[in-house]
């Protein structure tokens, strides 16, 4: 990855409380502090960056800098009651949850009682102490040296997170729900949730993360998930975020895979002013299948963003991307997908498509596939596509006595239905479903379109 | 017009972006009756089938059409359907993520509710439409897949005649229902219009072909040509047209219209 270096905007929000910390005389345990000090210096080195830097082209972060963050606030807390109003895809149905209040685990809140032993899911503040050596042979070796400023900003100075971590052979069937939660206490929060996920060979987990926050005021949810899928195991993640509208989220993904191990992740963006997925996924063993999956729905001025590093690193490794935008009123979708295959990766197989469905006259999609290929021997597409409504279906669905505005939502469901339909886990496919569904039919252009019905 | 005529079109004309396609096109369909549409390439038979059932960026010149002997053409595609008007399509569209199943339901459904009937429940639903798909000889799973999405085009044709059989229109227009298709699919194509056939309904079949009508007997074959229709005859016309082609047809009209010209 190419770091060029931009003059630094004076008025960075994070710079000057990052470059006061010290992190060998401030951090209590000595093997953090090689992460927190990499992530000051990776952050330091150009700190936010604006539209120059070309991983930042189409996605401004003018709006972030004007707010004014207090990264000193403590994580405030949140009563049952509050919990129980927040919307919760597994409710009703069997899962071990996790609830994290600005970043911090809320024990409390969570229910862990079916959690089988021999798994362990804890706080990583916990962890940091319990199960240092488990740890701190992964944490922080996943993300391509804090490749984003994001990243960059947890290393430094997240303090909470979860751990989970599955021994060889073991399979979860029970879904875990991490909820991410920020307080309605005061403007200007920062969470920066840590998560590491290890799950070691042929062992097997689903994990769902959802991410939301208080009806108003401006704040910003910075999560960085390392996952470690040894050989054979499975890991199905599936992230919702779900943000007030005020709200910046700007999530690192980061997926070390092995032989012949399945990562499936899966993306799901709906709320936030402005949001942001930067996913990397390190190949790293023959006979290996990563599928990345993502839809997201803006309305308004919402602007979201899904930029993707796949980096086929061995030789037979398989990855797929599917990324679909419904985009309405001047929303802005973007999306920026890189399959990287190394010279050693013979026989790669990886499928790209980035499709966007613009609802109103204003919407701006932006796409931008990538194809990087060191090896002669592969197998790489990719394709994008911006459009409407396709008006021959619409057609043939009225001839047979579908009117227009059902025809409109079946095809606009159909849509999105692709990206849910891929999601393994029965529970969890059904009820986001229901929420797409539910989502969908708030969208302003979701019955008739602006140009062409004046209603 | 007699009181069972179902479809009556006059003088209709009718054309895109400027184009004129329909000439003055005049057909008169009677309950119980098949009739067959064939003529050249370029003859304006798909137009006619698509301005019948109302297909958007069309412009109408002139003349009408009634359908039970009401005026359908300020009528929207949907709302044709909804009186018994079916069009089956000479090009499938295929819809990803609808699945077939769906898709029939929320069609036939939305009929009967336009119709004042009560919706059919899931149960009512699928034992109906899977005795119509063992009718057309479906693979099983087409009912699961997305709307025509990876059908051979045989499939897709016999995915029309299924559709057709769900919804029981009044009339049915088949657009070259039979290019593309094999002797057995056209048999079983063929079957499923057969299968139709009432006296109180009526079937209007486009085709290229005489093979079609082999099987699908008319009781009345029109010659559509240059967008009108030059002549129309019992089903042996049909036979006539294979053996010599068009050309003396529209010689014969060409001769009929310059002594009308003189007169």
């Amino acid at each position: 990855m190419t770091t060029e270096t931009l003059p630094i905007r004076p008025e960075d929000p994070f710079l000057e409380a990052l470059q006061s910390k010290d992190p060998s005389s401030e951090e209590a345990q000595t093997w953090l502090v090689p992460i927190r000090q990499a992530g000051i210096a990776a952050y330091s080195q150009n700190g936010l960056p604006t539209t120059a830097h070309e991983d930042w082209r189409f996605t401004s972060l003018a709006n972030l800098r004007e707010v004014t963050f207090d990264l000193s606030l403590a994580p405030s807390t949140l009563s049952a009651m509050e919990l129980e109003s927040l919307p919760d895809p597994l409710q009703g149905k069997e899962s071990i949850r996790l609830v994290l209040v600005d970043g911090q685990l809320d024990e409390g809140l969570s229910s862990r009682s079916l959690l089988p032993q021999g798994i362990t899911l804890m706080s990583m503040k916990e962890a940091i102490q319990s199960h240092q050596t488990s740890i701190k042979a992964h944490l922080g070796q996943y993300t391509y040296g804090n490749d984003s400023p994001f990243a960059a900003l947890n290393s430094a100075l997240f303090c909470d997170g979860v751990y989970l971590h599955l021994p060889a052979g073991v399979e979860l069937e029970i879904p875990i729900h991490i909820m991410h939660v920020t307080s309605d206490s005061s403007q200007g929060r920062v969470s920066l949730a840590r998560n590491f996920f290890h799950l070691e060979q042929r062992a097997s987990a689903t994990v769902l993360e959802t991410f939301c926050g208080p009806n108003k005021g401006a704040y910003l949810t910075s999560p960085t998930l390392e996952c470690r899928v040894e050989d054979q195991a499975k890991l199905e993640h599936i992230k919702i975020q779900d943000e007030s509208p005020e709200a910046f989220h700007m999530a690192c993904v980061y997926a070390s895979i092995d032989r012949e191990a399945h990562f499936k992740s899966h993306y799901l963006s709906l709320g936030g002013k402005l949001s942001r997925n930067h996913i990397r996924t390190h190949l790293n063993g023959e006979g290996l299948c990563c599928t990345l999956n993502g839809l997201y729905l803006a309305q308004g001025h919402q602007v979201m963003d899904q930029h993707m590093v796949v980096d086929h690193a061995k030789p037979h490794t398989e990855s797929h991307e599917y990324f679909n935008g419904i985009l309405d009123d001047q929303s802005r979708g973007v999306f920026h997908g890189r399959i990287h295959v190394r010279q050693i990766a013979q026989k790669t197989d990886a499928k790209q498509t980035n499709k966007n469905l613009l609802l109103s006259e204003e919407a701006i999609a932006d796409t931008k596939p990538q194809l990087e290929i060191y090896a002669d021997d592969v197998r790489c597409t990719h394709g994008a596509t911006i459009g409407q409504l396709d008006e021959e279906a619409i057609w043939y669905l009225r001839s047979r006595g579908i009117p227009r505005a059902t025809a409109r939502r079946m095809l606009v469901h159909a849509f999105a239905g692709e990206i849910i339909d891929r999601i393994d886990h029965p529970c969890i496919r059904e009820s986001l479903d229901q929420l797409i569904w539910d989502q969908l039919e708030k969208l302003p252009h979701f019955h008739t379109h602006t140009s062409t019905d004046p209603s | 017009m007699s009181n069972s005529s179902l479809l009556s079109i006059t003088n209709l004309k009718a054309g895109v972006e400027g184009r004129t396609i329909l000439k003055g096109v005049n057909l008169e369909i009677q309950a119980g009756e098949v009739h067959a549409i064939m003529g050249p390439n370029g003859s304006g038979k798909s137009t006619l089938a698509s301005v019948i059932a109302g297909r958007e960026g069309y412009e109408i010149l002139g003349g009408g059409i009634r359908f039970k002997d009401q005026d359908i053409l300020d009528l929207e595609p949907d709302e044709r359907a909804h009186l018994g008007l079916f069009l089956a399509f000479q090009y499938p569209v295929e819809i990803p993520g609808v699945n077939t199943t769906y898709f029939l339901k929320s069609a036939i459904n939305e009929n009967r509710k336009a119709r004042g009937q009560e919706e059919l429940d899931a149960v009512a639903f699928l034992k109906f439409i899977k005795e119509k798909a063992r009718l057309l000889d479906l693979p099983e799973d087409f009912l699961k897949r997305s709307l025509n999405v990876g059908f051979s085009g045989g499939e897709k044709k016999r995915n029309e005649i299924f559709q057709m059989a769900a919804l029981e229109p009044t009339v049915a227009v088949l657009d070259e229902t039979d290019s593309g298709l094999d002797i057995d699919a056209l048999k079983v194509v063929a079957n499923g219009v057969n299968q139709l056939r009432s006296p109180e309904r009526a079937q209007l079949v486009i085709t290229h072909y005489q093979r079609l009508l082999d099987y699908i007997v008319p009781d009345v074959v029109h010659v559509l040509y240059n967008g009108q229709i030059i002549k129309s005859g019992p089903k042996e016309l049909a036979l006539e047209l294979e053996a010599k082609g068009y050309d003396w047809v529209i010689e014969e009209a060409g001769q009929a219209a310059a002594v009308t010209s003189q007169s």
